[in-house]
Formats: structure tokens, sequence, C-alpha cells
């Protein structure tokens, strides 16, 4: 599925929209991190919250469960909300 | 007899080019200053005089860079401590004095909780310290809130190290989140002794000095003679603050610190800490953040005291910044002042924001949370401003390229 990797990590995958795969949120962020090493460390704590600041959306509605089941035709949407100075 | 070795290395020794005369043999001594920032990190080179300086960055531009260190061992490898404020922590790594730089495979996190169990999350990491020179490729880290990591692969894989992380009793003595530090509690002042890698000490702020001869496998604390704030059972080990604590190289057994209720010293084998800040004037106080000891001198020690009355401004006292320096291990201090601003200059130094270079005399480095980088040249006698404009600066090392 096409997964959109918001500004600030693209210093890991140089481009905007990339492709990864998997049945849900958290598969799909394991197999971007196969393709882009650490990228998911900096999104997903290692008690496997999610960071603060960094929200997950599927087709524009947003989720906060990695758990939940995605299709391939889904889109991912990772933003990251600026905060502070 | 003379004339036979002299015979032998004539006869064996290249004749020297015109150009290399004996005198110009000895390379020059070059210092690289590591400045961490809360917006990136910088190199500054020094010439061989340690007059002119090249700045090199920014590396990492708007990433909060906690600690930048050289590896001793290689005289090559960085590490780099980072994260931003939206992003998890991690460990960025060069092996050609920052021209490129790689991120760590596995950064410092804490084991995964149980079940059910709310584990700690590392915000970011704090505190570098390569390993014994004997252990090449071991490097130690702390972090925030309080952790100890290893890595054994020159900073590339790292694992929680000793069981202090998890252990119930250190717990209580990290406190929470709410007990630490402004920007959260931090385990620093990562002490390897150069006689032998068994013996380790830490610093957590809050939670104590801690110290291990069974290289990490279990440590003790090392608060005896220690103050805490009034009101408070200085027993209770949760209550300590070392804010920065340091091992004189020319005497291992001596041990300076800096502590949120004073300057201390501490000579072993004796477990009493000895508070030395006494001494200071009472209108500057002995409350600050770095500390920094003389490569030679076991006596000799710096000090950047800071306002720490009423709600704690942690700025120069009375906005005129200076150094102090005790010449006989904490009897006497004396105030170096020269060259910095006179008045109205309302920053300060943080803990690892100080550090001298081996040269004699000893150069002296710091950096101040306005973002100016300073130096002197002769071991505090005067200052001068290497850089202005940066960041707030959060460290400072300085390395001698060979």
């Amino acid at each position: 599925m096409r997964v959109l990797i918001p500004g600030a990590l693209r210093s890991y995958t140089a481009q905007s929209w990339v492709e990864a795969g998997g049945p849900t949120i958290g598969a799909v962020l394991a197999d971007l991190d196969r393709q882009y090493p650490g990228i998911r460390f900096r999104m997903i704590d290692e008690q496997d919250r999610i960071r603060p600041h960094i929200r997950f959306f599927v087709n524009g509605a947003t989720t906060f469960d990695l758990a939940q089941p995605l299709r391939p035709s889904d889109a991912l949407q990772i933003v990251q909300a600026l905060s502070g100075g | 007899m003379a004339s036979k070795t002299t015979k032998a290395t004539t006869a064996t020794a290249k004749p020297l080019p015109r150009t290399a005369r004996p005198a110009r043999l000895a390379p020059a001594r070059r210092q690289v200053v590591l400045v961490a920032t809360r917006k990136g990190a910088w190199l500054y080179h020094g010439d061989a005089q340690r007059k002119t300086w090249r700045a090199d960055g920014p590396h990492f531009l708007g990433h909060i860079v906690s600690h930048v260190v050289l590896d001793p061992r290689d005289g090559r490898t960085l590490l780099a401590a980072a994260k931003t404020g939206h992003l998890g922590p991690t460990i960025f790594r060069s092996t050609n004095l920052g021209r490129s730089w790689k991120e760590a495979a596995r950064p410092p996190a804490f084991a995964k909780a149980a079940d059910g169990q709310a584990g700690r999350a590392v915000d970011h990491t704090f505190w570098l310290t390569p390993g014994h020179a004997s252990q090449p490729g071991l490097w130690y880290a702390g972090t925030s809130p309080q952790g100890l990591f290893r890595s054994l692969d020159g900073g590339v894989n790292w694992e929680p190290f000793s069981p202090i992380n998890d252990d119930p009793q250190y717990r209580e003595w990290m406190g929470t989140v709410q007990d630490g530090t402004p920007d959260g509690p931090k385990l620093h002042s990562i002490i390897v002794d150069p006689r032998d890698p068994a013996h380790l000490l830490f610093a957590m702020s809050g939670g104590g000095v801690h110290e291990s001869v069974d290289g990490g496998r279990s440590f003790h604390p090392l608060v005896n003679g220690m103050q805490v704030v009034e009101g408070f059972d200085p027993a209770t080990v949760t209550f300590h603050d070392p804010h920065c604590v340091r091992l004189c190289p020319s005497r291992p057994d001596r041990l300076y610190q800096q502590n949120h209720c004073g300057i201390y010293r501490l000579d072993r084998p004796s477990d009493a800490w000895v508070r030395i800040g006494d001494k200071m004037p009472k209108r500057v106080g002995d409350i600050g953040f770095p500390l920094v000891v003389h490569p030679r001198d076991a006596d000799t020690a710096w000090v950047f005291p800071m306002d720490g009355t009423t709600v704690w401004p942690r700025t120069s006292p009375q906005g005129k910044p200076a150094a102090y320096v005790t010449r006989n291990a904490g009897k006497t201090w004396l105030r170096q002042d020269v060259g910095l601003p006179p008045s109205q200059a309302w920053w300060t130094v943080k803990r690892q924001a100080m550090s001298a270079d081996a040269s004699d005399p000893v150069g002296l480095y710091f950096g101040t949370t306005s973002g100016e980088l300073w130096m002197s040249r002769n071991e505090g006698a005067r200052w001068s401003c290497i850089a202005r404009h940066l960041p707030e600066i959060y460290a400072v090392e300085v390395v001698e390229l060979r």
C-alpha cells in the first residue's frame, strides 16, 4: 500500500510516498523498518507505544491502534504534528 | 662504544630531507572542539597554537544533540546522541571525523515490559563514555530517564547494561520523571577507572553516585558526606543530586563532584565526600553544573558557578560569569574572569559544556546557554570567544588529533 512519510522522516526514505505491505499498521511499520532501518523507532518506542506528536491516518481517518487491519488498497498517512520551538 | 653506535646509526638511517629537521618532526597538536547544541552539532578545528578555529557544521541541524564524543582508542570514531523534538532518540556514528554519519542499528532502548506493566522508554541518550583503553569498541551510554546501556561494537548496537535499569531498589532511587531535572532525570558521569575496567562509576540527577567493582554486575551507592536539600534525609539515596562527577586521570583515587548542594572531593579508599565549596565566596556560592579536572595535576580543578538561590535562576551570579579554580584540592578558590563580560551576562554553563585539553598549559573550553563558545589557552587566566550565535550549548568536548 501507499504510505505517506512526514517531512521529518524523509531523510530515511528520500521521498514522500513509499510502498510498504502488511495486514496491520504494525506490520506495515515493520516492513518500513526493513526497507529503511531505524525509521520505526523514531515513531514507536520500545514499549510499542506511539511517540508523542506522531499520528496515523488510514484513508484520512485517525487511528491509535497499531493492530488495526489494513487492506492493500488502503493508504496509510503518517503525520508528525509540529509544536514547540 | 660511542663511535660504534654512531657508526651503526649512520649506516642504517636514511638522511633527513632538508625540510624535515628534527626540531620540526613532532606533529603539531591540533585540537578539535566537539560542540553539541539544542539545534545540532558543530566541530571547531583549531590551529597548532589554538588561536584560530574553523567551524565545521551544522551536523544534524534541528536535532537536539546531547553529547558528541570521539573514541580516544582509534582517534576517528565519533558518536553523537541525538533526537528531535518530535522523533525518538538515536545515536549517529561517524568513522571519518564527521564527514559522513550512519545511524546506530539498535539505539539504547529499555527492555520491553511484561504484559500489563508500564515499561519505560528512553527519551534521549544524554551521556556517552568510551570504555577502557583495553576494551576497543566498548561504549557506555546514560539516558533520560535514568538508564545505563552498553555497546560492544563501537556504538552500532546497544543493550541495557547491568541490572540497575530494572532493579526495584534502583528504580526507587531514580524517582519519577516528575522528580527529575526540567528536561528529564538523567544518568550521567559514567566513569571507567583507567587502572581497572571493572571499576565503574556513574551518577544520577536525581539518584546519587554509584560504584561497581565487578564490571557492572552490581553497583552500590557512594553518597556518604553529600548533602541534600534542607528538610530531607541524606540517608535516602533518592534525594541526592550530583550534577557532574570527574575522576582525576593523574590520581584515579581522587574524584571531584559538582552537586546540587555544593562542590565535593572524595579520596579513596575513604567513602566520605568532603564539601570543598565552602571556601567559595559567599556572594557566588558553590552551586553549578560543570566540573573540570586538570589532566596532570590532581590538586587542580575548575567549576563554573551559577545562581542557585531563590527560584534557581540558573544564570551567572549577578550576571557576572566567571570560572573558579582550585590549585590545592579545594582549600582555596581563585576567580578567573579576565576576558569574560564584566556585567549583564545572564548565561551559564551546563554540566557537559566545559572541558580541558591535555596541552601544557592546559586549554579550557566552555559553551554557554546563550550559544557562545569560549576558550582559554592559559588554564583560565584569560578567556576569548571562539564562536557566538550558536544554539544553546549542551556539551563541549575537546580532543587532540593525532
